[in-house]
């Protein structure tokens, strides 16, 4: 046990300080890329290679100078608020058309060509369409998020519902079940733990899309700010804008995966 | 005292587009006293799941009529409880739950105090005491069919109707349960159909056999009464002349008047 947690350590660290030297060698081809060490000191502050003092973007996340220079923190924040924004409409529009669609032929028949041709677009094509909609920065990326977020709850939440066996059915049949009950008893606890695998499919491909997304809109938000910062010569914090993300999106799928645990059935009273 | 359970006339056609219908049964006449444990035997394919899904009520007859203690069969009900071959618990809920969920719905008027001495009765009857709090993932396919059972008694049926109950469980395992059908019947009496291919257990558990013959227009082939007193012990009934005498009837019918050649 004690010999699988210390490979679990080690075994990181070593492909960490391999991929460090990989980017060394780069920095060293690359002209003007940012090393290792100078990415540190633009993350956490210190002294660069120019002697300069340098205050760390991570250093102090939460400084507000004015409505367009703010900490990483409230770029961060303002790409949150805009993927739940667009996932919590999508999820309002998408459960309810996905129990309709996974419970009636007909709406399947109605709906699916639609589904199917709209699925595959990606995103950021609708944002342009969408910005001269709302002419608004904010109202634009949260219907990006909610165009992104609607195909798979949406496919997820039918599949669920149309997973139902017929053998439930049946018993819901001998026992009279009202359509309400049927819902409430069966189909729910079957198309549940669907749904949230629906739910984490968008909510990945939201935070993928926002970076994107913000980067074309401008304004405030970690996309546009790591495109700011590649306009400002300030490599480094490309870089460290990366990492956030990454960590940031790990988390969101994280806790997404912990809720969707909770409500499936499946993983329940299992040793 | 009235009639308990009459089929008139049954017959099930399925519709295939372009051709004409499939007649799966046909002219079928049944009555089935109260009390009365029957099986209906027969190769597969001859209709004998379309019949019982009948009588619960999940598939329609396309003619003649099923009449329960005077009132036509129109779809299904809790007074017609069904065991599913696949025990069909729903899997989200324990042992309890399952048999909880069916009292409830069929009987509102329970205070909880009821409802729960109505569950636990049935729990043990069919002795899941110790395993009432499991999920029907966490349990034996012998142990998830005595939950289908105690589910459908439950609820207090008129008839228990029984699709292949243990066909998916091994033979050992069959037999225990077959055991537990047989005290739970000399404890609650209940009208009971059962689907079967088993010859063993048709003789064992009922009282009257009914064999159907080949599909398709399948039919009532042969109806051979029982006369084995209660309770039944398998391993004595072996040489038991009237046992003997009704496996081979079943077996002659089935073997000798309807063998089925390809399969």
């Amino acid at each position: 046990m004690n010999n699988e947690l210390a490979k679990k350590i080690i075994l990181p660290i070593l492909v960490f300080l391999a991929v460090l030297g990989v980017w060394s060698g780069i920095a060293k081809v690359v002209e003007d890329f940012p090393t290792p060490q100078t990415t540190y000191v633009a993350a956490f502050g210190g002294v660069n290679a120019d002697g300069e003092e340098v205050k760390g973007v991570l250093a102090d996340p939460f400084y507000v100078e004015n409505e367009d220079d703010k900490g990483i923190f409230w770029q961060i924040l303002a790409s949150l608020q805009r993927v739940f924004g667009g996932f919590a409409l999508a999820i309002l529009v998408g459960v309810p058309m996905g129990i309709l669609i996974g419970m009636s032929k007909n709406a399947q028949y109605a709906f699916d060509p639609f589904i199917q041709i709209l699925k595959p677009v990606s995103p950021l094509a609708w944002l342009p369409l969408l910005l001269y909609i709302f002419q608004d920065i904010n109202m634009t990326a949260i219907s990006t998020i909610f165009v992104t977020s609607i195909w798979p709850i949406i496919i997820n939440t039918a599949l669920g519902v149309k997973s139902v066996s017929a053998d439930y059915m049946n018993v819901a049949r001998v026992l009279r079940f009202t359509p309400l009950e049927k819902v409430m008893n069966i189909i729910l606890p079957v198309a549940v733990p669907y749904m949230f695998t629906g739910m984490r499919l968008s909510l990945g491909i939201a935070w993928l899309v926002i970076v994107a997304a913000e980067m074309l809109t401008g304004g405030i938000g970690i996309g546009f700010w790591i495109w700011d910062e590649y306009n400002n010569l300030n490599y480094p914090n490309i870089i460290i804008g990366i990492i956030i993300v990454g960590i940031v999106g790990y988390l969101l799928d994280l806790i997404m995966g912990k809720f969707s645990d909770f409500f499936d059935y499946t993983k329940k009273g299992r040793a | 005292m009235g009639k308990f359970l009459t089929l008139e006339n049954i017959e099930k056609r399925f519709p295939i587009p372009g051709k004409e219908d499939y007649v799966a049964v046909t002219d079928v006449n049944l009555e089935i006293k109260k009390d009365e444990i029957i099986s209906i035997i027969g190769h597969s394919g001859c209709g004998k799941s379309t019949l019982l899904n009948m009588i619960s009520g999940l598939d329609r007859e396309t003619a003649g009529h099923i009449i329960l203690k005077g009132k036509e069969v129109t779809g299904p009900g809790p007074e017609r409880a069904v065991v599913f071959q696949n025990h069909s618990l729903l899997p989200w809920l324990t042992v309890y739950q399952n048999i909880e969920m069916a009292v409830k719905k069929v009987m509102p008027e329970l205070d909880p105090a009821q409802l729960r001495e109505r569950v636990e009765k049935f729990v043990t009857l069919v002795n899941l005491d110790a395993a009432k709090d499991k999920y029907p993932g966490e349990i034996s396919g012998g142990m998830k069919q005595r939950v289908g059972i105690a589910r459908a008694l439950s609820i207090k049926p008129d008839v228990l109707l029984m699709d292949e109950p243990f066909g998916a469980l091994d033979s050992l395992t069959r037999a225990n349960l077959q055991e537990h059908l047989m005290r739970i019947q000399s404890n609650v009496k209940n009208t009971v159909i059962i689907i079967t291919h088993d010859v063993d257990e048709a003789v064992l558990l009922s009282d009257r056999v009914i064999m159907m013959t080949n599909g398709p227009e399948a039919t009532i082939g042969e109806v051979l009464e029982v006369n084995l007193p209660r309770p039944r012990d398998r391993v004595a009934l072996q040489h038991d002349e009237e046992y003997i005498r009704c496996r081979e009837a079943i077996l002659t019918f089935l073997y000798e008047k309807f063998a089925k050649e390809d399969e």
